[in-house]
């Protein structure tokens, strides 16, 4: 389950969407969230779906990879679908089968919201599977730039981040190690009713906390011996690289909005 | 090319100055270290040693004493200066990684000091290259062994040209492999570039392979000298709670078995090669 889970992972690949600048991507998903709003009839809703699978067509991930990883998000998706029918009512009954009674605009409802929520989910999975979560967070913190002005300390977050993400791997690993452990003490994690098992939790965490903060020590005396003394004066080894695809890419997302803007009633 | 690069003066530091009962981790320290030498700084646990580092770097400031580097007196003013000619490399492999890439990584103090892009790229490939680890430019730490993420770690350093390298324990969380591939590595370097290297170790074997090794009892100097002179003192240096490398340890043993053995022997290959020939020497 966990391994096809496809959300927040990264798969590296050379599609064109791959080889987008991370700051075009995250710009180019914030605006279509805001232009999925604008759809609000059948051929609009329809024209959201083809540019969307426009989208993954070019981002070169397989469609059934890309379904299959999404499976948890269906359950939801056919959950909001059902919500709509059996409560929307208006225009037309469909048909009735006892107290249940569909609608015409209950139907449509159901369909269009489903929709959204699809090209959303598509969407933001297309950013995160084709974009390196290091990429994100610099392309993050360029597109947060101007808000230093404001003194939100944007180099500082970006760190924290890049190096949170570092540690996710190392600190699984290390729980592991710890389950293990504990579990050659006698301590039995998986099983009992829920009140012992969450009990059983607490001589995991403890340890896990005292080696963080043992890590988060000697990576700050690292930091420091390599000269680390903020953001002021830095310069930075990974550089973003905007190209005319990325201009292109914006600009055919605004031009799809104004085809949207057109059909929409 | 005699030149001092690294000099304690009197040094004493106590991480409690308030409490007089407690000793000072380093007391009364003084020795100088000559540009291009290999030092090895040995001593039991508690012995003093990572203070030694960090008065070295300026993480710590001594109460008593000086502390000189790179003909500068450490001091709040020359400390970035100072330490951007130096590199340190600690003991858990995974602690002191700080990029998202093994390139992100050596890149880091690069960035730290300003260092233009371009001239990162080039730094970036040659001191991997020393560390012979360029055809990991972009694998992420934890796809990396312990001796190859201190590799990094070491490459890392080495991307400042730095003057001096300090290595606190570096090889002491690997395997015997990782150790090698590290010790090696450091050899290499330094026929190539002559740097000058201070490892901390517990490893007597690694500390035969210095030019002068200084030993630590106690917060205090217990003695300073070339490998051959350190190791002659032999069981002292067990009551200090070290061991001696293994060909020491076999050439004793076998004299005191009553085998004739004549030389000291430091490492393996020498004893072997005394212990093969032995008979038609005779
Ligand atoms: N942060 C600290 N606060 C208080 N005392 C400390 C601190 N760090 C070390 N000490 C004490 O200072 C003394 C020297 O410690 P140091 O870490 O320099 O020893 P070491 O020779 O590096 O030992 P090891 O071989 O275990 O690494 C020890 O007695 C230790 O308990
Ligand atoms: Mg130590």
């Amino acid at each position: 389950m966990m391994e096809k889970m496809i959300f927040g992972r990264f798969i590296p690949g050379d599609s064109f969407v791959h080889r987008m600048d991370p700051r075009a991507k995250i710009l180019f998903v914030f605006l279509f969230i805001a232009i999925v709003f604008v759809a609000n009839n059948t051929l609009t809703y329809l024209l959201l779906l083809a540019f969307t699978f426009f989208v993954v067509f070019l981002s070169k991930i397989r469609l059934y990879f890309l379904v299959n990883g999404l499976k948890p998000v269906f359950i939801l998706l056919i959950f909001t679908f059902m919500l709509h029918i059996f409560f929307t009512k208006g225009g037309d009954l469909l048909f009735s089968f006892g107290f249940v009674e569909v609608y015409e605009e209950g139907l449509r409802q159901g369909i269009f919201i489903s929709i959204r929520f699809l090209v959303l989910v598509f969407i933001t999975s297309i950013l995160t599977l084709t974009t390196s979560p290091i990429s994100i967070t610099d392309g993050i913190e360029v597109l947060l730039g101007p808000f230093k002005r404001i003194k939100l300390p944007v180099h500082e977050l970006a760190l924290m981040m890049s190096i949170s993400l570092r540690f996710i791997p190392t600190l699984m690993d290390e729980t592991g190690k710890i389950l293990k452990a504990q579990m050659a003490r006698g301590s039995d994690i998986g099983s009992g009713p829920l009140k012992k098992r969450i009990k059983a939790v607490v001589p995991l965490l403890i340890p896990l906390f005292v080696s963080a903060f043992k890590r988060a020590e000697d990576l700050a005396t690292a930091m420091e011996v390599r000269g680390y003394r903020g953001g002021e004066g830095r310069t930075r080894y990974r550089q973003l690289d905007w190209r005319m695809r990325d201009t292109l890419s914006l600009l055919m997302l605004v031009g799809f909005t104004a085809v949207l803007w057109y059909f929409r009633t | 090319m005699n030149s001092i690069i690294m000099s304690f003066k009197d040094v004493t530091f106590t991480y409690t100055p308030d409490d007089q009962s407690v000793r000072p981790a380093v007391a009364d320290l003084s020795f100088s270290i000559e540009e291009g030498e290999w030092i090895a700084l040995v001593g039991h646990n508690g012995s003093g040693k990572s203070t030694i580092a960090k008065l070295m770097n300026g993480l710590l400031f001594p109460q008593a004493g000086e502390v000189a580097a790179m003909n500068l007196t450490m001091s709040e003013e020359s400390l970035w200066d100072i330490r951007s000619q130096m590199g340190m490399v600690f003991q858990n492999p995974d602690n002191q990684f700080v990029g998202a890439t093994v390139q992100d990584d050596v890149a880091f103090a690069l960035e730290n000091n300003g260092v233009p892009h371009e001239e990162m790229v080039v730094r970036v490939k040659e001191s991997l290259r020393q560390v012979k680890m360029e055809e990991f430019l972009d694998h992420e730490p934890h796809h990396l062994s312990g001796g190859q993420k201190q590799r990094v770690a070491i490459a890392g350093a080495l991307a400042l040209r730095p003057r001096l390298l300090i290595l606190d324990e570096a090889t002491s969380m690997l395997d015997p492999q990782g150790r090698m591939e590290v010790i090696e590595t450091i050899r290499e370097l330094r026929e190539e570039t002559g740097l000058t290297v201070i490892s901390i170790t517990h490893d007597l074997e690694e500390a035969a392979l210095a030019d002068r090794i200084i030993v630590m009892n106690a917060g205090r100097k217990h003695k300073e000298g070339t490998p051959e002179e350190v190791f002659l003192t032999g069981n002292e240096l067990t009551t200090l709670g070290l061991d001696l490398p293994f060909a020491m340890r076999m050439t004793h043993l076998l004299r005191e078995a009553g085998v004739q053995v004549l030389g000291e022997h430091m490492t393996e290959d020498e004893l072997v090669e005394e212990l093969w020939t032995f008979y038609s020497k005779k």
